[in-house]
């Protein structure tokens, strides 16, 4: 491979999963709360 | 005006099966057989650019859209837009359920096919000539295009199989049935995948495959079709616009993280997708050298790819049976799931329309698909029906009933601010303003711009160079019928216990106080 296309697939991988691990790290860091809810 | 206590509905059993099932709908075929195809022809490597530009901007703040429309008017994508607001509005989600129906009758189809496939992959069936098998001796395609009833059994039988299962998961309802079908499926999905992308980067040859994939040719950013292909891809891949997020966030609980779990599931596809032209280029890059071609004569996409090419590169490789079970198994997991949420939209419309049971619901709209299905798709012009109609019902169905709703809701029932509020209140990131310019601005204006260059495409260059009379019938004809059964649906009475005008601001207080909670 070229080191162009390496960098692509790597800039690729590092945002996409990346934003992946931040989106899942931030969800578990606020947890879901189960109200009650009168109609439910 | 009414309390805003709206009606008893089926909840997901957490957020995490939720985020599973909306992850088992957005990653379907497309993001298999579609998106590496996409971006390897408009530019390989700077394709990445407005792909996340494309995500940012249209994909994820039209998810939180159809996430907030459901979640905040509970119910499927008719009754949400009655209740956002007038009965005429209820033709917008009408049409989102109408493209559902169209889908679910050949997406059967499909799914057939890879079923046959994955057993096709232990012995080989397609021999030295998979395009020869595929056309003649499996599907037995016609000569002309049209209507035949001339049935073939290899694709019947496993479409039957398929309808009984769908139809079987939505009877049990969304904690038995969806939740469950999705919890096992989407981890599945998921290990069998990276074990076919494992295998397919150590081939000999993945690397030119890659080289080609992640090359960039810069040129293409000042390409605009290159902006609309990655508008394009990332609407058709994250499955908002046609009913499905609308529906499952209406499962939700009322106090779930929308965005939060939406950046989830928005990443989550992308993730998938990128995961999907790695492995499918690497393994394309193996064909090209087994072959001696260029990737130029071996890179397809869509049916193209997955039953022309894949079988190629399976009858080249020593464990191919292997690679083609695991691509083939991933076609249909993906492929399922998909499915089971566009039926459920269908089902959950007449359910809140009809005010029947689970059971009953699941029925009167299951059967009637799946015998049109099986009458129409598992035939000799099976294929020239299901290319057409996929063809426009994504384009005249999905992308113009997308944009029309988007419209309604934006600037005609000047909604939007109201749920930019409701999302940002049950959300733990806010996107505030720039959420509403977003919706209101980019996504119309985009969405517009693609659905135009279509119009103009499709009447200039007849689709697939099929007769006019049969495009008449199977693309245009369908189209329009869609929006006219939407409309006669949507003046089509309520049950009077249906509660179809909500006050606003009661519903408001409603969130704060369980948000206070």
């Amino acid at each position: 491979m070229t080191a162009t296309a390496i960098i692509m697939m790597g800039t690729a991988m590092v945002t996409l999963w990346g934003g992946l691990g931040a989106a899942i790290t931030h969800l578990a860091r606020t947890p879901e709360v189960i109200v009650d809810e009168d109609d439910d | 005006m009414s309390e805003p206590k709206l009606a008893k509905r089926e909840v997901f059993s957490s957020r995490n099966v939720f985020i599973l099932a909306a992850i088992g709908s957005a990653v379907g075929l497309g993001n298999i057989w579609r998106f590496p195809y996409v971006a390897y022809t408009n530019g390989g490597g700077a394709f990445l650019i407005p792909y996340l530009v494309a995500l940012l901007s249209a994909g994820i703040p039209l998810l939180f859209f159809d996430y907030t429309l459901g979640h905040r008017y509970r119910s499927a994508p008719p009754l949400a837009m009655r209740r956002a607001g007038k009965q005429w509005s209820e033709i917008f989600g009408w049409w989102q359920v109408l493209v559902c129906f169209v889908i679910g009758v050949y997406y059967a189809a499909i799914l057939a096919w890879a079923a046959m496939y994955f057993f096709f992959s232990f012995t080989e069936a397609w021999g030295d000539d998979p395009a020869g098998f595929l056309m003649g001796d499996f599907l037995q395609v016609a000569e002309t295009p049209g209507i035949a009833f001339d049935f073939v059994p290899a694709v019947a039988i496993p479409m039957l199989v398929a309808w009984a299962l769908v139809i079987a998961v939505i009877s049990l309802g969304v904690k038995r049935g969806i939740s469950r079908a999705n919890v096992v499926m989407i981890p599945l999905l998921l290990v069998m995948f990276l074990v076919l992308v494992i295998q397919a980067v150590t081939l000999p040859g993945a690397a030119d495959g890659l080289n080609a994939f992640f090359t960039p040719d810069w040129a293409a950013l000042g390409d605009t079709a290159v902006w609309a292909a990655a508008y394009g891809q990332i609407f058709f891949s994250l499955s908002v616009g046609f009913g499905i997020m609308i529906t499952y966030s209406s499962y939700l609980r009322r106090r779930t993280n929308l965005a939060g779990s939406g950046l989830v599931v928005g990443f989550a596809n992308s993730g998938f997708e990128l995961l999907a032209g790695i492995g499918v280029f690497a393994t394309l890059g193996f064909l090209m050298q087994a072959t001696g071609s260029s990737m130029e004569d071996v890179a397809a996409g869509g049916i193209g790819l997955a039953f022309i090419a894949f079988p190629s590169i399976v009858s080249s490789t020593s464990w191919g049976p292997l690679l083609g079970a695991l691509f083939f198994g991933s076609l249909v997991f993906a492929g399922f799931t998909s499915m089971i949420s566009i039926v459920e939209v269908v089902v959950a419309a007449i359910q809140d329309k009809l005010g029947l049971g689970r059971l009953t619901s699941t029925l009167v709209v299951g059967l009637p698909m799946a015998l049109i299905s099986m009458l129409l798709l598992p035939t000799t012009t099976g294929l020239y029906f299901l290319d057409i109609t996929d063809e426009f019902i994504n384009k005249f169905g999905i992308l113009a009933g997308a944009f029309a709703m988007v419209v309604v809701v934006a600037w005609i029932l000047r909604k939007l601010p109201l749920l930019q509020r409701h999302v940002d209140r049950v959300s733990s990131v806010q996107f505030g303003k720039v959420w509403l310019v977003l919706v209101g601005v980019i996504v119309p204006v985009v969405l517009g711009y693609i659905l135009v260059n279509e119009v103009i495409t499709k009447i200039q260059t007849p689709y697939g160079g099929y007769p006019l009379d049969v495009l008449g019938i199977f693309g245009w004809g369908m189209s329009g019928l869609v929006v006219v059964v939407a409309i006669v649906l949507a003046f089509t009475p309520w049950r009077k216990s249906t509660i179809t005008e909500v006050d606003e601001d009661a519903l408001d207080a409603k969130y704060e106080e369980i948000m206070a909670k």
